[in-house]
């Protein structure tokens, strides 16, 4: 199967993957920020994707795309540092347009991945966990916005958050154009383009989220 | 101005492919600036010699940057830390009086050493060999202007045949990734009418070859192009995945 044997192949898989869980990122940043104008509104949301036949189908696609994109990550990391064979560079330097974030998304999507168990610990098991397996608090379960102000209230977690958003935009800001590339969709003149385009979306997506705690940090969100 | 430098070498010393290396550190002294990095290894070598010492074995051939041969991973950079050169074209006014500079091979699992600094790139000849040619039969030369080429694909297709074949982007890349020299080598016939008949079939085959072969997977660092001695665009590579991905989608 050349989706698995060749570099190219499992490179289309890692982009269309990544390509994908940036789409569900921007669908998630745009639900979240609906709980600064209004937690009503959000929690008509946290409803509407409970425990439902659709948001079940649409959790597990979006689930396999994180687990195919995290082992794929872990296969191709792993044959590329055996493609430098058994001794390494003493000495080894970049040149300046080689961008830091390039020469480590293994480092930074670990970050992500490790906080993203925190996140789900967070919010999903308390939440869509609760109602599928009817143990804990279900009169809370689709009551995001309590769950947001209750975990924003402690500083610690803002600043968690932050630092989160932060591995995550650096991640992405390679990844986006990065996706583009392997997928051919680039040449000379849209090179520039398709990288500027990409330090676009990573940067709304993330200030996006990056807005809430933010929001709370600055105390705007006690009165809830 | 010419002047005299005394630099300090740390040179990878290997005495065959399966033998443990090692670091040598050999002092050498009153280096004119207006000497080629070659020739400082040459009066390094002419004293090991005259010393009843075993001399470097290092890569070179036309000396004029145009054939590929020679390699040298310098002080961390693939042809030294000047830019746009190959090895060859490096001179000794790029370093400092009493500088340290280290010189390894280049490392890859599918650029085995063969001793010292020399390793084998008969990998990039396995992956030229699977495709890098025109097999048809596209008759004489034929007149002028009979087949209109854009200037835009002729200077894409001249850019990617610079590629010299030395290997500094396998060599730079951290994942030793083949791919900027594949996609050079697809890109400069692909862009032209008599390449474009092969253009699915050779993707095909020349990234099975360069898989087989022990490199690794691209992840766009960019590396490649920012060390190769000609500079060709990380472009081609967005070529080649096109290429590739229709030929396989078209199966």
């Amino acid at each position: 199967m050349w989706l698995i044997d060749s570099s190219i192949g499992r490179k289309l898989i890692m982009s269309i993957t990544g390509v994908f869980l940036v789409l569900f990122l921007l669908f998630h940043s745009l639900m979240n920020i609906v709980v600064i104008i209004s937690p009503e509104g959000y929690n008509m949301i946290c409803e509407f994707l409970g425990a439902n036949w659709y948001a079940m189908i649409a959790t597990s696609i979006l689930a396999a795309g994180f687990v195919i994109h995290i082992l794929y990550a872990l296969f191709l990391t792993f044959q590329n540092m055996r493609a430098r064979g058994a001794v390494k560079y003493a000495l080894k330097k970049n040149q300046k347009e080689v961008e830091w974030t390039s020469q480590n998304m293994f480092i930074l999507g670990t970050i992500v991945f490790g906080f993203l168990v925190l996140h789900l610990y967070n919010f999903w098991f308390k939440m869509q966990f609760v109602e599928l397996s009817g143990h804990g608090d279900v009169s809370k379960a689709a009551d995001g916005a309590y769950w947001v102000s209750q975990l924003f209230s402690s500083w610690i977690y803002c600043v968690v958050y932050i630092v989160w958003l932060s591995a995550l935009w650096l991640h992405l800001t390679h990844g986006v154009w990065s996706a583009l590339q392997s997928l051919g969709l680039n040449n000379k003149t849209w090179l520039p383009r398709v990288k500027t385009i990409s330090n676009i979306i990573s940067t709304i997506v993330i200030l996006m989220f990056m807005s809430i705690p933010i929001y709370y940090l600055l105390g705007f969100g006690s009165g809830i | 101005m010419e002047k005299n430098i005394n630099v300090t070498l740390k040179i990878w010393r290997q005495v065959g492919p399966n033998e443990k290396g090692k670091f040598e550190t050999y002092k050498l002294d009153n280096v004119s600036t207006d000497s080629s990095f070659l020739e400082m290894m040459d009066v390094l070598n002419e004293r090991l010699i005259s010393e009843r010492k075993v001399p470097i074995a290092f890569d070179h051939d036309c000396r004029e940057g145009i054939c590929g041969m020679c390699s040298l991973y310098i002080n961390g950079h693939p042809h030294g830390p000047d830019g746009e050169i190959t090895t060859c074209q490096l001179h000794m006014r790029n370093f400092k009086d009493g500088q340290t500079i280290v010189i390894e091979p280049w490392r890859s699992a599918a650029f085995p050493i063969i001793r010292d600094l020399m390793v084998d790139r008969g990998a990039f000849d396995k992956i030229i060999q699977a495709g890098g040619y025109v097999s048809i039969n596209t008759g004489g030369v034929p007149d002028a202007n009979s087949i209109p080429i854009a200037k835009v694909d002729a200077d894409e297709a001249m850019d990617a045949a610079s590629c010299i074949g030395c290997g500094a982007c396998a060599a730079a890349c951290k994942n030793s990734s083949a791919m900027l020299f594949v996609a050079a080598k697809v890109s400069q016939l692909a862009l032209l009418p008599q390449g474009k008949v092969e253009a699915a079939h050779r993707a095909k085959a020349m990234v099975a070859k360069m898989d087989e072969l022990g490199f690794g997977n691209c992840t766009n660092t960019g590396a490649c192009e920012a060390e190769c001695p000609k500079n060709v665009s990380i472009s081609h590579i967005a070529r080649l995945n096109r290429e590739f991905l229709s030929a396989k989608f078209k199966d």
